[in-house]
């Protein structure tokens, strides 16, 4: 079974559509014994990070997640759900996030004609031996909407990046702990397989 | 390099794609699921369906078609028509749907925009404007019935400007369009559907110095409406127009064009596009 998080993250719909959709049991919950049983769980979200800690905290999730990340079962963070993985971000400054990778999130760059937030498909260059991307093609287009970005401190944890205004790390591998800044459940062929993969592990 | 969206228009009347999908392979043409697999195969970065449901049941019907489209539709979808309330956004945001989109409702009640943005995020409030060149000299007689005063508007200049028309394009606002689009992001629009009334309908070509207006006095994304016949509307859209995704209906549905050629054809003249 798949745990999807449930802190009135927005549109977590579409995230247990596409799962079921791949033949999986997927539940949104925020009941800690479900989460902790789960064989997968996904951290989804849209909105900003400093209202996001605040309901993960008022909910608190953040031992459950920490807890169930330590247990070693795969843990998958979507769009704000990858932001919330790092310790603070420009959006919400003074806001300490989950700080489960190392690594900052970054109010993407202005430039001359560039529309912020990003919305729309970019392509990926994805790092060799990713388990997420096993089957996905270099250059495959994925579906972004996000202001802020990923910088991460340590390369080895970059699975995936992408451009728009700077370089973005758009996907992490981190131990058992995986994530993506583009949306999967919206990114068509290349998206399910994204999280095919992701269940399959 | 973040591309270019390419996106069909779908009309849904009671739950029920109307205006004829021409696809070879489709067992039932008015089924919403159907075609927007269709157009997901076919190479569609988004879908926009627009209800024209006149009936009080409404609401259960579009939700009702929103649920089955995202179970098995996985790119993004936007929903637009009848939305009124912060309620209706929640209605169908929870079924599945990615964005919702006003028109009328943000005219009446501009904090609308606002309301949704802050409970639901930017990302999901797209702004349907629909705009006409301001009628002058002649054309400004307002005995003149609407279709008359289209074809008098020829002595229009771009100095003349536009203004938004509500209540689908039958009643002018006065409200300039540029000023519009440039508050409704200030409200938190997060994209602006921008749809010309001279141009919809022509397959003359999409308005592009209003597109162009419009997207350089934004810094949201603007989807270009109305007009296209050619793969050359598109290129110049895109290019000269500045728009960030041009949307088509008809063009697309009776088959005059496949999205995969326009792609290919701007692919070819260096625009970035997903192939």
């Amino acid at each position: 079974m798949i745990a999807i998080i449930d802190y009135d993250a927005g549109n977590i719909k579409s995230v247990e559509k596409a799962l079921q959709y791949l033949g999986c049991e997927a539940e949104i919950t925020r009941d800690k014994d479900v989460i902790m049983n789960a064989d997968h769980v996904i951290l989804p979200g849209v909105g900003a990070f400093g209202d996001a800690m605040k309901k993960i905290r008022d909910y608190d999730l953040e031992t459950v997640i920490k807890d169930y990340v330590a247990t070693g079962k795969p843990f998958l963070g979507i769009c704000l759900g990858l932001q919330l993985l790092f310790k603070e971000s420009e959006e919400s400054p003074g806001v300490i996030g989950l700080d489960l990778i190392p690594g900052k999130i970054k109010r993407i760059p202005d430039a001359e004609g560039l529309k912020i937030p990003q919305i729309g498909w970019n392509s990926l260059e994805i790092m060799p031996d990713k388990k997420l991307f096993k089957g996905v093609k270099q250059g495959s287009f994925v579906y972004f909407v996000h202001s802020y970005y990923l910088e991460c401190d340590n390369e080895a944890d970059v699975a995936a990046t992408t451009f728009y205004s700077t370089k973005i790390h758009a996907s992490v591998e981190h131990e058992n702990i995986f994530a993506c800044q583009f949306h999967p459940e919206k990114s068509s062929e290349a998206g399910l397989t994204i999280l095919k993969n992701f269940i399959s592990l | 390099m973040l591309t270019k969206r390419i996106i069909p228009c779908l009309d849904v009347k009671d739950g029920r794609v109307v205006k004829g999908i021409n696809f070879v392979d489709l067992i039932d043409a008015g089924d919403p699921v159907e075609c927007g697999l269709a157009y997901d195969k076919a190479g569609a970065d988004e879908l926009v369906f627009l209800d024209i449901t006149a009936s009080s049941d409404r609401r259960n019907i579009v939700t009702d078609m929103v649920r089955r489209v995202a179970e098995t539709v996985f790119i993004p979808f936007t929903v637009g028509g009848g939305i009124r309330t912060v309620d209706d956004f929640r209605a169908i945001l929870r079924e599945g749907a990615d964005k919702i989109s006003v028109n009328s409702a943000a005219i009446d009640d501009p904090y609308l925009i606002d309301k949704a943005a802050e409970k639901f995020g930017s990302q999901c409030v797209v702004v349907a404007i629909d705009a006409r060149r301001r009628r002058v000299g002649k054309a400004a007689d307002p005995s003149l019935s609407y279709s008359e005063s289209i074809k008098m508007n020829d002595e229009w200049k771009p100095s003349d400007g536009w203004t938004i028309y509500k209540n689908g394009g039958r009643l002018d606002m006065g409200i300039d369009a540029i000023e519009w689009a440039k508050k409704c992001e200030v409200l938190g629009a997060g994209e602006i559907l921008l749809t010309s009334m001279d141009a919809d309908g022509t397959k003359a070509g999409y308005d592009n110095e209003l597109t162009r207006m419009v997207a350089e006095n934004v810094n949201i994304p603007v989807i270009a409406s109305g007009g296209a016949g050619t793969k050359e509307h598109f290129y110049e859209t895109l290019t000269d127009g500045k728009a960030d995704a041009a949307l088509a209906a008809s063009l697309f549905h009776f088959k005059e064009l496949e999205i995969s050629e326009v792609k290919k054809y701007l692919r070819d003249k260096g625009v970035p596009v997903r192939l």
